[in-house]
């Protein structure tokens, strides 16, 4: 990264041994082993927790110890993708890469994540942090691990009853943008006008990437998109090209202010259907290179030019780039495939209503119409959001033609076939599973051909249940062995 | 016949889902065979004078000051004229507010309103956030609420009805809601409509009343809205 030697990276001036910290890491280590032994979920919380109270500075000096420093990925969509992606890339680059790669990403969870990898002796155990960070969390975790480039993917309405609104969450990153210093490269998505504005005039340097002159365009605003109105005169946004909700070539027509001219582009995009994309992304002079990733969708062509735009922003050469994305393995439960009694079964997180209708367009892309039975669990504790008011700002309307059944299971199975009913859904389409996710999914299952394919779209907590159930019945593994 | 409803600020008070009171009362007048037409109404646009049923959902802050301002004068008086003619009206969380006389936050000036309910709102120290049951003349109703105003009823209403879970209008006096007239505001998320069918039919019948009398409407099949509505009750009752 840049400026290692100015801000001290990697180098012995250091009190040893630190006690404190060697401490936390070892309460950390001993938490997590013995959860894990018993059995009781990934262990990616309470270690955190634990090593938080020991020694409140942990990710400062851990962090403060990597030789190539932290990348710190934000936003609502997109960022578990992303981070892996960059994770991916510095490993195929050479660098022991610490990631919270399970997906706990509020500080309990990434301190977990670095006191897992660190040394009993405060050794950070990595020579570069890949760190997702939760919307809330992120002014706590940028403070404390001061990271060399943050990437900031996109902010979309999300959970409202955990997260507030939009403006509130786009305020509280402009004060911890703002404490950042000159030293720090944000790498931030430009397509999304909200993003721009808070990373307008900051003392930290900006890298912009987007879209360029891509074909997949939605025709008008979809009604769950945010930040419609400029944020600069309060003005209606126009957009020359509009891709995923409210992000595309944006501009306003009052005052002026528009979209930057981006540092890197991905452009001449192509979509192949639910299997995977390939994008061309251009950058510095006239330089330019082609990646083939197996993840589908626009949404993940953001994730992919976010992750290329990172790596490039950290020095790691075109070539290595598309290898490690060429290689890629999609997140934990983002886009994953099991196979289950002969049939093929793909996982896909919805968690709002933005990422919720990318898939409903992925899964309708090839025909106009649902070709793929789909169960869809909807729970409602905390990490899912407890209100379910989100599923009335998803375009389940598009699921409307075709002969293709949608299952329903999870705590609130009952509001999401009453969802699909008002969306237009012949009644015979709709099947009721009940709340009892292992029935359910037994019963979806049985209902697939031999050799049939199956699309499961579980909430987050509903997500780590199946998984649970899946691994019981010998599909995956259990994603802390990953 | 036809159903006209009116959806005010369809792009600046679009949170919390609440479009799914539009689509409920759409469906629900189609599967009786009632055509139904949604008209936007943006800032800066008149209250059409064909409107059986308004809709006003909620929105985020910097939003609901421009439509505050909007409804001053001459197109918040349309609309108070409407309902008085007999016009049906549902508003939901920001748009109760702004159909109050007033809200007034914590600092600044306070946010006027249109006094269409006789109602005021005052920023509250803490959100009230979770799963609302609510006894009323519709029965029992379900939603979910997440707001930090507080809302204080004048003798020119009366409550929706009262909270069994949940904190509503103030969290002191009990009352979720007001009523006036053919007009419904309350805090009540869900989305509202599809989870609560019987009041989606009252306002369809009162909007219809208006231009083409007394219109008896068939009972539907509402086997999955029951479910739906039982399953929210039972988290209601088991989270709050």
């Amino acid at each position: 990264m840049a400026n290692q030697a100015s801000n001290g990276r990697g180098n012995g001036a250091r009190p040893w041994p630190d006690l404190r910290l060697a401490a936390a890491i070892a309460a950390a280590k001993l938490a997590s082993t013995g959860i894990r032994r018993t059995g009781r979920g990934g262990g990616t919380s309470a270690p955190g927790l634990i090593a938080d109270r020991i020694d409140p500075a942990l990710l400062t000096k851990l962090a403060r110890r990597l030789e190539r420093g932290a990348i710190l990925v934000a936003g609502t969509n997109g960022k578990t993708t992303t981070s892996r992606m960059i994770a991916d890339i510095l490993e195929a680059d050479g660098a022991r890469v610490v990631h919270n790669r399970s997906g706990s990403n509020l500080v309990r969870g990434v301190v977990a994540a670095f006191a897992d990898h660190a040394t009993l002796t405060g050794e950070p155990g990595g020579d570069v942090a890949v760190i997702e960070s939760d919307e809330a969390a992120f002014p706590a975790i940028a403070a404390r691990v001061q990271p060399d480039i943050i990437v900031l993917t996109n902010l979309f309405r999300d959970q409202l009853d955990r997260y507030g609104e939009l403006n509130t969450i786009a305020q509280r990153w402009r004060a911890a943008l703002q404490a950042l210093p000159p030293t720090t490269t944000l790498v931030v998505d430009a397509d999304d006008p909200t993003l721009t504005a808070i990373t307008d005039d900051l003392p930290a340097r900006r890298v912009t990437f987007g879209l360029h002159d891509v074909a997949y365009r939605l025709p008008e605003l979809p009604h769950a998109a945010d930040a419609v109105t400029c944020r600069r005169c309060g003005a209606d946004l126009a957009y020359d090209a509009l891709y995923v909700s409210h992000l595309g070539d944006w501009r306003c027509p009052s005052c002026g202010y528009a979209r930057p001219s981006l540092d890197i582009a991905g452009t001449e995009v192509v979509l192949e259907g639910v299997e995977s994309l390939r994008v061309t992304i251009r950058h510095g002079e006239g330089r330019s290179f082609t990646v083939s990733v197996g993840v589908p969708g626009l949404y993940n062509v953001y994730n992919v030019v976010a992750a290329a735009s990172a790596a490039i922003a950290a020095g790691v050469p075109d070539t290595t780039i598309s290898r490690a994305l060429a290689a890629f393995q999609a997140a934990f439960g983002r886009i994953e495939r099991v196979s289950l009694r002969g049939r093929t079964l793909t996982l896909a997180l919805v968690k709002n209503p933005v990422g919720f209708n990318e898939v409903l367009r992925m899964l309708t892309a090839a025909t106009g119409s649902l070709t793929v039975p789909v169960l869809i669990a909807i729970n409602d504790l905390t990490a899912d959001g407890r209100d379910v008011s989100w599923l009335w700002d998803v375009d389940f309307e598009l699921l409307a033609d075709g002969q293709v059944p949608v299952s329903t299971t999870g705590l609130r199975a009952a509001d999401m076939a009453n969802r699909l009913k008002y969306a237009g859904l012949a009644a015979d389409r709709i099947v009721q599973r009940g709340t009892d996710m292992r029935a359910a999914l037994d019963a979806f299952v049985a209902d697939l051909p031999e050799g049939g394919t199956g699309y499961i779209l579980p909430t987050y907590t509903a997500m780590l249940e199946l998984r649970q159930i899946l691994a019981d019945l010998g599909a995956v593994e259990t994603f802390w062995r990953q | 016949m036809e159903l006209t409803i009116g959806w005010l600020y369809p792009t600046k008070m679009n949170i919390y889902g609440d479009r799914g009171n539009v689509i409920a009362l759409s469906r629900r007048a189609e599967w009786r065979g009632i055509p139904t037409r949604v008209v936007p109404i943006h800032i800066g646009e008149p209250i059409p004078n064909d409107v059986d049923i308004f809709f006003f959902g909620g929105g985020q802050d910097q939003e609901q000051i421009a439509v505050s301002r909007d409804l001053q004068g001459a197109k918040g008086e349309a609309l108070k004229a409407a309902v008085a003619e007999g016009a049906a009206l549902l508003a939901v969380c920001g748009g109760y507010q702004l159909l109050g006389h007033e809200y007034r936050p914590h600092e600044g000036e306070p946010l006027p309103g249109i006094g269409l309910f006789d109602l005021t709102t005052v920023a509250g120290p803490e959100r009230f956030i979770g799963n609302v049951v609510v006894d009323s003349e519709w029965g029992e109703l379900v939603g979910f609420e997440n707001h930090s105003g507080l809302t204080y009823l004048g003798p020119g209403v009366r409550p929706l009805g009262r909270v069994r879970v949940g904190r509503g209008n103030n969290g002191k006096d009990g009352t979720e809601g007001a009523v006036y007239r053919y007009a419904i505001g309350c805090y009540l998320h869900g989305a509202l409509l599809p989870k609560n069918p019987r009041l989606a039919d009252w306002l369809i019948a009162a909007g219809l009343r208006r231009r083409h009398g007394e219109v008896e409407l068939p009972p539907l099949d509402d086997e999955t809205e029951r479910e739906a509505h039982a399953s929210a009750v039972e988290r209601a009752r088991k989270t709050g």
